[in-house]
């Protein structure tokens, strides 16, 4: 018996969520007294994941695997979680995360739940806590099959250090047909994504035109953040459709979201409930905005925005 | 080409979300159903390719019957028939595995579902099909073209997009992008007046079981006051955020 955590890595570097995981597959393991098993592909070093609780890494090296494709990525996760008796696999939420999890669990006949933000309540039944109704509420789902898939929400259970002597194994995979090719991948680089980033600046459509983004970007800087919008600012073309956050955008479950001269509809706010820190400037002080937000300031965000530019760098200097 | 597109039937996004029954069932009282946004797109892009290179447009949901007057206005919209299987799912593995029979039994070369639905937001069901059916998968779709079997798709990556190629037959999960959202159809009175004479086919489910089920619902805790910061003392709000909220 194991636990089997999918660890996630882009250019040979693993992301946050792969940390995630593996945390979190050590607790689950814990709690049904077996070890957890990381399996990464195309991944250079894999000793970074002993520190959370990995004591055994599957590496599969294949060039026919450089780039995501669901079922062939399943494939793998599916034959070794065959190979290392796994009763449950983990899998993160990441952009192609997500669509790993429903394919494994049909390829292993197994009860998947998505979304899973805490470790489970109870092991015998299978308890887990999932986020439902667009963050409005969460539903304690019993996964009832003796093999279980549990895809991750993002920043959900976080990282947690838990160091054990672990050891890499290579492990020779099969590459299934998959019938879709890739033909070009197109990235905008040197941005720090929505889906990767711990804080978010994002604006709306109180900030009057594109002209104006030029101190949210900087505030973006200042803090490493992503930039992101409103639906609306996407709509009327001031920002690319890939900024949009919200119920018909982007999911954004950063450590902070700064919210600028954005009214806070309900279906803005559907799509960054998950988010852990919530800041919002607007003039408005009765805008829904400040009902969601952790801190706000009832102001101008041509006058504020430039302020906390200046102050954040002399803080962040200091 | 023959088109399935899969629609979920979902509260509407201002709907209140409550329950009953001891917090195990949703409360339906006095909400507003809707189409899945994610499914409305994908139901305009098969109307497009009905008008321009000719396609049959079947729906289909896995409800009871309290979902007719969402596939009746998806009808109206312009699908050409629907298929309702009867019976209330409890998970997304049940609801692939029946939508997965309707698919081997009908022919069809190319499946589109939203990648999820706004309910339980689960991103379960269109890579489940794809696996019980054996048909060709490509997710998080933003953009697709289809000549003859050959596809060209584009789906979004971590940063940015990737292009690529496929042959029908194809489960799409489909997303804002595979059309804009000016583009989305809203039924017109001559749609609803013809979606009344069109067949909606009532099917019984082949059984297949739920591997989960929802022991309870809970709401979040509330979330206390906000804290208002002085317009001008941005200091304090760099405070903190760097010692109480501990995020920068
Ligand atoms: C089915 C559906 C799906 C939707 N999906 C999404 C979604 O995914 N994401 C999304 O964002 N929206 C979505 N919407 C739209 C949503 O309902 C709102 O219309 C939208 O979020 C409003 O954007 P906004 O706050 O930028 O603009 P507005 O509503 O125009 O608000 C602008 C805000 O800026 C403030 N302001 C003005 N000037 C200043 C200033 N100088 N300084 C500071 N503040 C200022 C105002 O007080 C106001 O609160 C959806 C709607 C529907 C019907």
């Amino acid at each position: 018996m194991s636990v089997l955590v999918f660890a996630e890595s882009s250019e040979g570097k693993f992301k946050k969520t792969a940390l995630e995981v593996v945390s979190y597959g050590k607790k689950v393991a814990e709690q049904l007294g077996t070890n957890v098993v990381a399996l990464t592909i195309n991944a250079s070093d894999s000793s970074e994941l002993y520190t959370y609780g990995a004591e055994k890494v599957v590496a599969v090296s294949n060039d026919s695997l450089n780039t995501f494709n669901a079922k062939q990525y399943a494939a793998v996760v599916t034959e070794v979680a065959k190979a290392e008796n796994a009763t449950v696999v983990v899998v993160d939420s990441s952009i192609d995360g997500l669509y790993l999890a429903p394919i494994v669990a049909v390829n292993l006949e197994a009860g998947c739940a998505s979304n899973v933000v805490a470790a489970p309540s109870n092991v015998s039944p299978f308890t887990v806590k999932r986020k439902a109704f667009s963050n409005k509420a969460f539903s304690n789902t019993v996964i009832a099959t003796d093999l279980k898939v549990i895809g991750l929400a993002k920043n959900s259970y976080g990282i947690h250090e838990n160091a054990v002597a672990g050891t890499t194994e290579a492990f020779e995979a099969t590459v299934v047909e998959s019938g879709v090719k890739s033909e070009k991948i197109e990235r905008v680089t040197g941005k720090v994504t929505i889906a990767d980033a711990d804080i978010v600046v994002s604006a709306g459509r109180g900030l009057k035109g594109p002209e104006n983004w030029g101190m949210v970007e900087e505030l973006a800087e200042v803090l490493g953040a992503a930039t992101a919008c409103s639906k609306p600012v996407s709509d009327l073309g001031w920002r690319p459709h890939s900024e949009h956050v919200g119920q018909t955008g982007k999911p954004v479950a950063a450590n902070l979201y700064i919210a600028i001269g954005i009214s806070g509809a309900i279906q803005h706010l559907a799509g960054i409930n998950a988010s852990k820190v919530k800041v919002v400037i607007n003039t408005d002080p009765e805008a829904p905005f400040f009902k969601a937000a952790d801190y706000g300031i009832v102001g101008d965000a041509f006058d504020v925005v430039p302020k906390l530019i200046e102050k954040l760098k002399a803080f962040k200097a200091s | 080409m023959k088109i399935l597109v899969c629609i979920s039937h979902v509260p509407d996004t201002t709907s209140k979300i409550n329950f009953t029954e001891s917090d195990t069932k949703f409360d339906t009282n006095g909400v507003q159903f809707v189409i899945n946004p994610y499914d409305e797109f994908c139901l305009t892009r098969a109307m497009w390719f009905k008008e321009k290179q000719g396609a049959t447009v079947t729906i289909v949901n896995v409800g009871g019957a309290e979902t007719e007057p969402t596939l009746r206005k998806a009808l109206a919209i312009g699908a050409d028939d629907a298929i309702r299987v009867n019976v209330n799912p409890t998970d997304g593995l049940q609801v692939a595995k029946e939508l997965a029979a309707v698919v081997k039994n009908g022919g069809y070369d190319l499946v589109l579902a939203g990648k999820e639905s706004a309910d339980y937001n689960g991103q379960m069901v269109p890579g489940m099909l794809a696996a019980l059916t054996d048909f060709n998968f490509i997710n998080g779709c933003v953009g697709i073209e289809v000549d003859g079997t050959t596809v060209s798709a584009t789906r979004e990556i971590d940063g940015g997009n990737e292009t690529i190629s496929s042959s029908l037959p194809l489960v799409i999960g489909g997303q804002k992008g595979i059309v804009e959202e000016k583009d989305l159809r809203i039924p017109n009175m001559r749609g609803i007046m013809m979606a009344r004479k069109k067949p909606l086919q009532v099917i019984d489910p082949v059984g297949g079981e739920a591997s989960t089920n929802v022991q309870s619902f809970e709401k979040p805790a509330p979330k206390g006051a906000v804290k208002l910061v002085a317009a001008d003392n941005v200091d304090e709000l760099i405070s903190l955020l760097h010692n109480e909220a501990k995020v920068i």
